[in-house]
């Protein structure tokens, strides 16, 4: 049998897509919504699509805030993806709301003077690595992953910043990471061949740095 | 840089695929998994299913199909053709979808776009409309007449006015099939996609006439399409999903080389 990975239930979305994705790649994906669950997890990922405003409130009404920062202190791996990502930072300007603060910094809309850049950014962009990481080692330069996003993260310090994409002219944090989070604000289950060698990376990952 | 999108849409009818031109006179193709997955591993960007069946037993076949792709595909597919309720979009999604794309039933009730969107989220949330160049009027001042039923009612209704409303509404994405063109492989309405791009803030898929490589140049640059469908040129086998996108890469159009 394969590592086991548990996914978040907040109803935020397709989360048979990341389940699927896990399996295809020899992972055992159970999706729970129970904070005892989330706690007791041996991977956990984070995924979400939607608001952050409806996703706040929603994990606060199931007590899966505080079991997503339960379970990060305990240093077990865990994975957040798109709008799992925006919400680990402490603020997000979508609905002026505050977040779980598992990684110091905010998200904010991108803006852009130019109309024919559309937000949400829709499609596939590179990730170019932007400092050294277990998870990344193998992901090739140059390579594209699909986003879905009208915010990006910020963090406050700059070696949380494990990635970078360049939308119109804007350059933001397309992974970010500390410690034994790894969060990437692509869809890593529909990227294709590349998506599912990092999310098969995750299923080995020991939770390090390097 | 965002890469320009290369999107193979599938016409599904009873679980088989199928090709109509000028949306009649429809072919048979085979079965659109085993050519979906085909694509995928040619480097296509991005897939669409329509439904093109009518009944409820035949939307169980629909669901098999979204399921079995699901399994399969491991880039974004949308999926259209008789979602007339929250739920008909939310059990696409639970089935594997990424995005659903409404037509005609959205047309016949605005609303629908707002319930789904707040359902499953904007981005997710897309509008399909079927456009006929007709000569310009006071109902349509752009020249070109939101069509439904698969292009057999015209309904009076100004394109470029129904995509400004649709994304109003919450419509993620635009897809703008010309029904002139469809099937036609004489190339894209250029006209109708950049006026609607220009009109509208979220990204346009361009969809209907391309019959060869340089047709999807011309809609990605000067009709300012963010993604480009193909569906005909692909399922006849007349070019393959690499070498579209090797053709756009050489032009200097941002595509997905490495996959």
């Amino acid at each position: 049998m394969g590592p086991s990975v548990t996914i978040v239930d907040y109803d935020a979305g397709n989360l048979r897509s990341v389940q699927r994705a896990c399996e295809a790649v020899g992972l055992r994906a159970k999706i729970s919504g129970d904070p005892e669950v989330v706690k007791r997890a041996d991977r956990l990922i984070f995924p979400g699509v939607g608001t952050a405003e409806t996703a706040m409130v929603t994990l606060a009404r199931l007590g899966l805030d505080e079991a997503v920062v339960t379970f990060f202190k305990t240093g077990r791996p865990l994975l957040g993806i798109c709008l799992g990502l925006q919400i680990l930072l402490e603020h997000t300007e979508e609905g002026d709301r505050d977040c779980l603060g598992i990684i110091p910094g905010r998200c904010k809309r991108f803006e852009f003077g130019d109309p024919d850049l559309k937000v949400p950014q829709i499609g596939w962009n590179e990730v170019s690595q932007s400092a050294d990481h277990a998870l990344l080692t193998g992901v090739p330069a140059g390579a594209e992953f699909y986003f879905v996003h009208s915010y990006f993260a910020m963090p406050d310090k700059a070696s949380h910043v494990l990635a970078e994409t360049t939308f119109g002219d804007r350059t933001f944090a397309s992974v970010i990471g500390r410690d034994n989070v790894f969060a990437t604000q692509f869809h890593l289950e529909k990227s294709g061949r590349f998506g599912l060698d990092l999310l098969a990376a995750f299923g080995q990952w020991d939770g390090a740095v390097c | 840089m965002l890469s320009k999108r290369v999107v193979a849409c599938l016409d599904v009818k009873n679980g088989e695929l199928s090709k109509g031109v000028q949306f009649v006179a429809t072919e048979m193709l085979g079965d659109p998994v085993a050519k979906a997955k085909a694509y995928y591993e040619d480097g296509l960007d991005e897939l669409v299913f329509y439904d093109i069946t009518a009944s409820s037993d035949e939307r169980n076949i629909m669901l098999d199909v979204v399921q079995k792709v699901a399994q399969e595909i491991f880039i974004p597919f949308s999926v259209g053709g008789g979602i007339r309720t929250r739920e008909d979009a939310a059990g696409l999604l639970m089935a594997g979808a990424e995005k659903i794309s409404l037509n005609s039933a959205a047309v016949l009730r605005p609303e629908l776009i707002k319930e789904c969107a707040q359902a499953i989220g904007t981005q997710n949330t897309v509008l399909s409309m079927d456009v006929r160049a007709v000569t310009k009027n006071t109902a349509c001042p752009s020249g070109y007449e939101v069509v439904i039923n698969g292009g057999r009612k015209a309904m009076g209704i100004d394109a470029i006015q129904w995509a400004r409303k649709a994304c109003a509404l919450g419509a993620g994405e635009v897809v703008v099939n010309s029904i002139d063109a469809d099937g036609m492989k004489q190339g894209y309405e250029i006209k109708l996609t950049r006026m609607v791009a220009e009109a509208i803030s979220v990204p346009v898929v361009a969809s209907g006439g391309a019959g060869t490589p340089a047709h999807l140049q011309s809609v990605l640059t000067e009709g300012k399409a963010d993604a480009a469908l193909v569906a005909s040129m692909v399922h006849y086998g007349d070019y393959r999903v690499l070498d579209i996108k090797q053709y756009l890469h050489d032009q200097g159009i941002k595509v997905r080389m490495n996959y």
